[in-house]
C-alpha cells in the first residue's frame, strides 16, 4: 500500500501547479497535517535562500571570475541537454500511445509558433482526455 | 525574435519593484503545470522582459549546479538581482507560498474524487501537453544557445582555455564528488519524529545537486520503508 501511496502523491504533486518537487509538501501533509508541511518544506528552501544566495552574490558582483565564466559558457550546452532529457522522459512516462504523442506534438507546434497563453492548451487536453481521446 | 536576443545581449537591470517581483513568481508557480521552467522562461523572458534568453540561461544553469529545485535556485537568483535579499525573500513567498496551500488542497481533493474516471483522463490529456511545453522550452532555449553560447564556448577554449577548462573540470568534479557520497543513511523509525524528518530532509536537499529528481530515490526510501504512510 505505501509504495502505491507515494505514487498518487508525486502523480498529484506533478498535476498540481508549483515546481515538481512539491511533492516533499504533499508528503508532509500525508505525514503530519500542516507540522509535516513544515518539516519537509522548509529544508526545500534552506539551500536555496543560504548557498544560492551567495553564490547569486558573487555572480552578480564577480561576472567576470573564471569560475562564473567557464559555468555560463560550457555548461549551458549541458543544461539544455539536461532539460531536454527531462522532456522525453516526461514525454515516455505520460504518453502511452499515438494519442498522447500526437497532443504532445501540436502542443510543441503551437507553443512554437503562435503566443497564445498555454492554459488553453491544458484546457484542450483536459477535453480529449475526457472524450476519451488519450 | 532569436535576432533581436542576439542583439540585446547587454546586462541591462530594469527597475523592478518587490510587490512585481511577487506578483510575477506568483503567476509563474501557478500556472506551472508540470514543470515550471516552461513558464519562468516565459514570464521573464517574454512578458516582463526583465532577463535575456542568454541571462536566464546563465543563471538556469548555476541554479542547476546548486543543490534544490532548479526554478526555486532561479527565483532566489533574480530576486536578488532586482532587489536584493528582500528580493529574494518576495520571489520566493511567490514562487513556494501558493503552491504549498494549492499542492495540499490537491491532495485532499485528490483523496475524495481522485477515482473518478473523468478526472484520471483529463490528467491523462493535461500530463501529454505539460510534455510538449517541455519539449517547446528545450527547442526554444536550443535555438538561443546556438547563437550565442557555443561561439562564445569555443572563443573561450581557444583564448583562455586552461583556465576555464579547469573551472569547469573542477565544477563538475566537485559535483561528482558530492553525487558520490551522497548515498545517505536512512533511519528507521517507528513513532513519527517530525525534528528527525525536517533533519533528514534538510541533509536530503543539501545534497540534491541537479534537481529533486537525484534525490527523489532517497525520499521514496525515507517515506515508504521506514513505513510512515
Amino acid at each position: 500500500v505505501t509504495g502505491e501511496q507515494f505514487a498518487e502523491i508525486y502523480t498529484v504533486a506533478q498535476v498540481a501547479p508549483g515546481p515538481n518537487a512539491m511533492y516533499v509538501t504533499l508528503i508532509g501533509w500525508y505525514l503530519a497535517g500542516w507540522k509535516g508541511v513544515v518539516a519537509t518544506t522548509i529544508p526545500l528552501l534552506i539551500p536555496a535562500t543560504t548557498l544560492t544566495m551567495l553564490v547569486g552574490h558573487l555572480n552578480e558582483r564577480y561576472p567576470d571570475a573564471p569560475i562564473f565564466r567557464a559555468i555560463r559558457r560550457g555548461l549551458m550546452p549541458i543544461t539544455i541537454g539536461l532539460v531536454c532529457a527531462g522532456a522525453m522522459i516526461l514525454m515516455r512516462t505520460v504518453n502511452h500511445d499515438w494519442h498522447g504523442y500526437l497532443i504532445t506534438m501540436v502542443t510543441v507546434a503551437v507553443v512554437l509558433r503562435k503566443p497564445w497563453n498555454p492554459l488553453w492548451l491544458f484546457a484542450g487536453g483536459a477535453l480529449a482526455g475526457i472524450l476519451g481521446f488519450v | 525574435m532569436l535576432d533581436q536576443t542576439v542583439a540585446q545581449q547587454s546586462a541591462h537591470k530594469t527597475a523592478v519593484t518587490r510587490l512585481q517581483l511577487f506578483i510575477a513568481f506568483s503567476r509563474i508557480s501557478l500556472s506551472s503545470f508540470g514543470g515550471a521552467i516552461f513558464w519562468a522562461r516565459r514570464e521573464l523572458i517574454e512578458r516582463q522582459r526583465w532577463l535575456t534568453e542568454r541571462e536566464f540561461l546563465e543563471m538556469y544553469t548555476l541554479g542547476q549546479l546548486l543543490p534544490g529545485p532548479n526554478v526555486l535556485n532561479l527565483t532566489v537568483m533574480v530576486g536578488y538581482r532586482f532587489g536584493g535579499w528582500s528580493g529574494a525573500a518576495s520571489a520566493v513567498a511567490g514562487f513556494l507560498g501558493w503552491p504549498c496551500l494549492v499542492v495540499v488542497g490537491m491532495g485532499i481533493l485528490y483523496q475524495n474524487y481522485g477515482r473518478l474516471p473523468y478526472v484520471q483522463q483529463a490528467l491523462g490529456g493535461m500530463s501529454s501537453v505539460a510534455a510538449g511545453l517541455l519539449v517547446a522550452t528545450v527547442i526554444k532555449l536550443a535555438l538561443c544557445c546556438r547563437a550565442v553560447a557555443s561561439v562564445d564556448f569555443w572563443r573561450a577554449r581557444i583564448h583562455r582555455r586552461r583556465r576555464d577548462a579547469l573551472a569547469v573540470a573542477l565544477g563538475h568534479g566537485g559535483a561528482c564528488a558530492v553525487g558520490c557520497l551522497r548515498r545517505v543513511e536512512v533511519r528507521v523509525m517507528e513513532e513519527l519524529d517530525l525534528g528527525a524528518l525536517f533533519l533528514q530532509f534538510l541533509i536530503l536537499w543539501f545534497l540534491a545537486i541537479g534537481g529533486p529528481s537525484t534525490i527523489f530515490p532517497d525520499i521514496h526510501r525515507y517515506v515508504v520503508e521506514a513505513h510512515h504512510l
